[in-house]
């Protein structure tokens, strides 16, 4: 029943390689080799003399041991599949309570919540054009909000994924909930999804964030509170999706990533924070292009070196520590407009691309996503997507299955010597936090946008519908976007002044003065104040304009 | 000495975002775009107020605006347009690009704006249309 080991040199290998590349030769010419999006060459074959199992314990491993390659847990999807993290939130409170509730009902044991844009701009609903919200997320500005939002979540047996951007008022609003309502705290969990504020400065300004300095401080305030007092939850999610949107290559946005976790280490451990620990609650957020193998081998390669930058940089012993926990999205630059159905397709390979590199959360795009906010018709078919993978394709029957492949484990090498390249140049420029500062990681973003944007128009790169197979006629119809109701967004913009006027103001301003000292004194978890306040009712606004008022605004690094 | 005259000068184009999100991966494109097509580009940061992008426009002395959404800012566009007719700047186009759900682009259209771009536009569709609304807006002064 044992296979025997392959052992080099192979009987015959050579002459049997110089045979076959004559007679590759003979047909194909010299036609040079593409390239993958990260820039490296891609061959026409791969075999023993690429990768061989000899190097099987050094690179691979068995999953759930280092170097982690073939996977963090021992059962991987076999023993549990990844969670399908589907994000909503529309409307008002109430809205999102309804879609909650539906969702719930289903059987969901995990949910997400994505707030108004005018939330993660800090602002609360009084403060923007009324025409602007409720249109991409859920107002949430105040406990009573919270409370309404959730009305249907058992908040200690439920897990919360929340988009809350620094401060993570979202967070502190969820607790102030789960304080009116007899929970402790030891018994929330979930994860504060956009805390990585670097990933906003440099590749998405959608989101509130206090000026550099102020950031920093902030996100590790947060980390410390959340190590002490709310142990199940994950403060942080490093994001490499918002670098790979906005242009980075698949290697470049990985190297990015990496090099922004371990500066968040570096912070953590000069706060005095104990890595065997606190690294346990890092996660990871990525984009899944299209590119099917390089994305493969862009987790694999990830997974490997973040386990050995762990353990051999911040010499980390705890093998729990090591884990590379990633939630991963399907990309929506990939998608077309025309012919908006080939969608369904893109995402599909990009999911498949993801599951065969070992994630453990996917969200699904939907196909309509480029043409507007996900109509719930098309949400559907994105869910329907991932169970036809895991339950009709069997992809999850074996952990791993591409692992021992030449190709594979050859593009995982490549990939991996990219992603450390990246590394080293940010560590020359003196970290990731100063690399931002300076605009290098912006100017590369630029740049890529640029080169892809040519590889597209030199032909080295197609989009089915648009730089080929176009197709005249357009009789796909979009149905109009559904939009909040003007009357119901009236009424809650009526609701949230009188919750305000009805507060016990001496409260509110005793909350807000304590959260100004607290920007100015080092020694203080400011982010601890933050929770203070929205149990003392102070909106989500306020305390945004506090800390914007006390530390700073970060604005955007406009680089040519 | 003389400079070229006002029909020889380049056309002169400001690129921005109004309203809450930044997604700015759209606009550093098409800024790119029409520089590298000859073109003078006034490119902003995103979030601008609507009376900013005005005065952008007053003192920068442009020909076109370009007004790049990808989450629902666009919702916002036909009050730049009336802000604009108001602040004398009647002729100057506006083209918006980005994701914009069908029925609203047409509203758009109806409200004053000369084009939509959806995604997957091409370049050379782009700087030619930007070129030619350009022609149109001096032409008007």
């Amino acid at each position: 029943m044992s296979e025997p080991a392959l052992q080099l040199p192979l009987p015959g290998f050579e002459r049997a390689q110089a045979e076959w590349r004559r007679d590759y030769g003979a047909r194909m010419g010299a036609a040079a080799n593409p390239r993958n999006r990260s820039g490296i060459e891609v061959k026409p074959l791969y075999s023993a003399a690429d990768w061989s199992a000899e190097r099987y314990m050094a690179d691979l491993g068995f999953p759930g041991q280092p170097p982690m390659t073939r996977g963090i847990y021992p059962s991987m999807h076999r023993g549990r599949t990844w969670s399908q993290r589907q994000l909503i939130g529309f409307g008002t409170p109430e809205d999102y309570a309804a879609r909650l509730a539906e969702i719930l009902a289903a059987g969901a044991s995990a949910i997400s919540l994505i707030p108004c844009n005018s939330v993660y701009r800090g602002y609360d609903v009084d403060e923007v054009d009324p025409l602007l919200l409720g249109t991409c997320g859920a107002t949430i500005n105040t406990v009573e909000d919270m409370d309404t939002a959730l009305s249907a979540v058992d908040l200690g047996r439920i897990s919360t994924a929340m988009n809350d951007p620094l401060p993570f008022t979202l967070l502190a609003l969820l607790l102030a909930v789960a304080k009116r309502r007899g929970v402790p705290w030891t018994k929330i969990t979930g994860t504060s999804n956009q805390s990585d504020y670097i990933s906003h400065f440099v590749a998405n300004h959608m989101f509130f964030r206090l000026a550099l300095p102020g950031s920093r401080r902030v996100l590790v305030d947060h980390i410390a509170f959340c190590q002490a007092r709310v142990p199940g939850w994950n403060p942080l999610s490093v994001v490499g999706q918002h670098m790979q949107q906005a242009g980075a290559t698949p290697a470049q946005a990985m190297g990015l990533t990496l090099s922004t976790a371990i500066q968040y280490a570096e912070d953590c451990i000069a706060r005095g924070l104990d890595p065997e620990v606190f690294l346990e609650g890092f996660t990871f957020f990525f984009d899944i292009s299209i590119s099917f193998f390089e994305e493969i081998a862009k987790f694999r390669a990830g997974r490997r070196l973040w386990a050995r930058l762990v353990r051999d940089r911040f010499g980390v012993r705890n093998p729990k520590a090591w884990r590379f926990k990633f939630h991963a999205q399907t990309s929506g630059v990939d998608l077309t407009r025309q012919q908006p159905l080939n969608n369904i397709a893109r995402v599909a390979v990009q999911a498949m691309a993801g599951i065969f590199g070992g994630l453990q959360s996917l969200h699904s795009d939907a196909y309509d996503e480029v043409l507007s906010v996900p109509t719930e018709a098309a949400a559907r078919v994105a869910i329907a997507t991932q169970n036809i993978l895991r339950e009709e394709a069997h992809l999850t029957d074996v952990i791993d299955p591409l692992g021992g492949s030449f190709y594979v484990e050859r593009l995982t090498e490549q990939m991996a010597a990219e992603i450390e390249a990246v590394i080293a140049r940010i560590d020359t420029a003196g970290g990731m936090y100063a690399a931002v500062e300076s605009g290098l990681v912006q100017t590369l973003l630029g740049e890529g946008a640029m080169a892809f944007q040519e590889r597209l128009e030199r032909g080295e790169e197609t989009i089915v519908g648009v730089t080929a197979h176009q197709r005249d006629e357009e009789d796909f119809q979009v149905k109009p976007l559904e939009r909040p109701e003007r009357a119901r967004m009236a009424a809650q913009i009526a609701k949230f002044q009188a919750f305000k006027a009805a507060r016990n103001q001496a409260e509110v301003r005793r909350a807000l003065d304590a959260l100004a000292r607290a920007a100015g004194k080092q020694s203080e978890n400011l982010f601890e104040k933050v929770v203070d306040a929205a149990v003392a009712e102070v909106t989500h606004g306020e305390i945004c304009a506090c800390l914007r008022r006390e530390l700073g605004f970060g604005q955007p690094l406009v680089v040519a | 000495m003389t400079g070229p005259t006002l029909a020889q000068r380049p056309p002169k184009v400001l690129v921005t975002k109004v309203g809450l999100d930044g997604h700015d991966r759209g606009s550093r494109l098409i800024a790119t775009f029409l520089r590298d097509a000859g073109m003078e580009v006034v490119y902003t940061a995103p979030w601008q107020e609507i009376a900013t992008v005005v005065k952008l426009a007053l003192e920068e002395d442009v020909d076109v605006i370009g007004i790049s959404s990808l989450a629902t800012d666009h919702l916002l566009v036909p009050q730049v347009l009336s802000a604009l007719r108001d602040a004398g700047l009647g002729h100057v186009r506006l083209v918006v690009g980005g994701i914009v759900p069908d029925d609203e682009a047409e509203e758009l259209l109806r409200a004053g704006v000369a084009r939509v771009f959806h995604p997957g536009s091409a370049r050379e569709d782009i700087v030619a249309a930007v070129r030619k609304l350009a022609a149109d807006a001096r032409a008007e002064t």
